[in-house]
């Protein structure tokens, strides 16, 4: 295994199982770190150590020697250093601690990516086009309030998991997103394989919980569907348009069984409806062939449960196909208020006005949505539509 | 970890209880102190407080005498109304007390300091 990937599998669990011995967030990823940053300097020469997870608590176990020499107050916590094993859920603690809903909203996802996936502040910085000191600093300050405000290292006692289990998928699924279409480059394949994998080990770890298979279905089809999804000139390419014998089959019928496996379970939630409308568009043999009358009906379900304008917009766009384009922009252009500034929102417009023969108000559509976004695939796809 | 509950409101909100009619007025009480009940192995101090206007500040100045002035030393939209103090073993449990208040307005919790 190479260097970079053993130590992203090793340093999860090694960091959960030090909080948990130490009892101290804070201090115990500092350590971690320290022993990721000695790993990263040594494997690439030495190779991979037989166990990098045995490796890293040695190094961390005598980081955390070197500060006890300077700070009394280790003392009283070194004993436990010795008690220290990952456990099977340490890693999964550690993401529900990092994603607590009293961090500050942006904290999460750098302080997920740091202490569970093993990034450096430096690739944090440069997958969110941030600066370094920026995300240093807010990793320091989730750290520091973790501990100040007693979020406990655990996976929720199971009274507070359904509020927290959602925190969670929603940094995942931002964290998905954030790689899937990035604000300002075309993607970030790196992100979104940090997303699959979390979500996965998520899935594999509450085995009884539906929406963890779900939002690993939803990320798991729009994977298959990658190859086709940028033209040669990277310009987006419409669903409509992707050659769909390239997409990856194999992976949509594997995904399509996770949904059928969450369904089984009998909770349906808003991860599984939108993987379970991603499997619709997947299984169709064309744009034509879809079934958008079972894609409404998912709509609608995913409303009752989780409404917001974005969704409903979506809806808008499989309801032409059902009840024409007519009924579709009356839809729309409901939304305008709550979504002006949304560049799919006039996208979608500009779309159902050129159907219905308003070419002119559909070039006006296009154009804002092209000075409201800084996606480049995204502006292409426009720009070549303005064209 | 022992945490303050800050019951925070707008006055018009507190106000709005002197308004209710006494069978709503119970009812709202009555729920409040089913919460109290329900939390009572961890609530060490409790209170309600009359509005800010009732409040008298005390300024410490720098080389100056204490000034001290009527109302209260912050003007705000949300005012504090009442407060209680829970010991419990970590954030989420204050949170799910805080989550399940029946009184409205907002609360803020915060940790004391260790020790």
């Amino acid at each position: 295994m190479d260097p970079a990937g053993a130590l992203r599998d090793a340093l999860g669990p090694v960091t959960g199982a030090l909080v948990r011995a130490l009892g101290d967030f804070e201090l115990a990823e500092d350590v971690a770190q320290d022993a990721a940053v000695s790993a990263l300097e040594r494997w690439p020469a030495e190779g991979v150590p037989d166990n990098p997870r045995a490796w890293l608590l040695t190094v961390a176990r005598h980081r955390a020697i070197d500060r006890w020499r300077r700070e009394a107050r280790l003392r009283a916590l070194l004993p436990r250093l010795d008690a220290a094993e990952p456990a099977r859920d340490d890693r999964l603690s550690l993401l529900f601690t990092c994603c607590h809903p009293a961090l500050a909203r942006e904290a999460p996802v750098a302080l997920t990516l740091r202490a569970v996936c093993g990034l450096t502040v430096a690739e944090i910085a440069r997958a969110f086009l941030t600066g370094e000191a920026t995300i240093a600093q807010r990793i320091v300050r989730a750290k520091r309030r973790i501990v100040a405000t007693g979020i406990a290292f655990r996976v929720p006692a199971p009274e507070h998991l359904a509020v927290r289990l959602d925190e969670v998928l929603a940094v995942l699924y931002l964290l998905f997103n954030e790689g899937y279409l990035a604000s300002a480059a075309a993607e970030r394949p790196d992100l979104a394989a940090d997303a699959e994998w979390l979500t996965a080990e998520l899935a594999t770890l509450m085995p009884g919980e539906p929406e963890p298979l779900g939002l690993l279905a939803l990320i798991r089809l729009h994977g298959a569907r990658r190859a086709t999804r940028f033209d040669a000139r990277g310009a987006l390419r419409p669903l409509r348009a992707q050659d769909r014998s390239r997409w990856d089959h194999a992976a949509i019928a594997a995904a399509t069984g996770l949904v059928v496996r969450a369904g089984r379970m009998g909770r349906p939630g808003p991860y599984q409806l939108q993987a379970a409308i991603l499997a619709c568009h997947a299984e169709a043999r064309s744009w034509e062939e879809t079934d958008w009358l079972q894609i409404v009906l998912l709509y609608d379900e995913l409303l009752r449960r989780a409404p917001g304008p974005v969704a409903r917009l979506n809806r808008a766009i499989a309801l032409r196909y059902v009840a024409g384009p007519e009924r579709a922009l009356a839809e729309v252009d409901a939304l305008a208020d709550a979504l002006g500034g949304y560049h799919l929102l006039h996208a979608t417009r500009a779309e159902l006005l050129r159907a219905l023969g308003r070419p002119a108000e559909a070039r006006r559509a296009d154009e804002r949505a092209l000075a409201l976004t800084a996606n480049p695939a995204e502006r292409a796809l426009l720009e070549q539509r303005l064209a | 970890m022992k945490y303050l509950f800050l019951f925070c409101g707008t006055v018009e909100q507190m106000r709005e209880y002197e308004t209710l009619r006494e069978e709503e007025l119970a009812a709202r009480l009555g729920a409040v102190r089913g919460w109290f009940e329900t939390y009572g192995d961890r609530v060490t101090t409790s209170g309600r407080l009359q509005l800010p206007d009732a409040a008298t500040t005390v300024r410490h100045r720098t080389g100056d005498a204490p000034l001290v002035t009527d109302g209260p030393f912050m003007e705000g939209h949300e005012v504090i109304g009442g407060l209680c103090v829970a010991d419990v073993p970590e954030l989420d449990d204050a949170l799910a007390m805080a989550r399940d208040w029946p009184g409205g307005g907002t609360i803020e919790v915060r940790p004391f300091m260790a020790g």
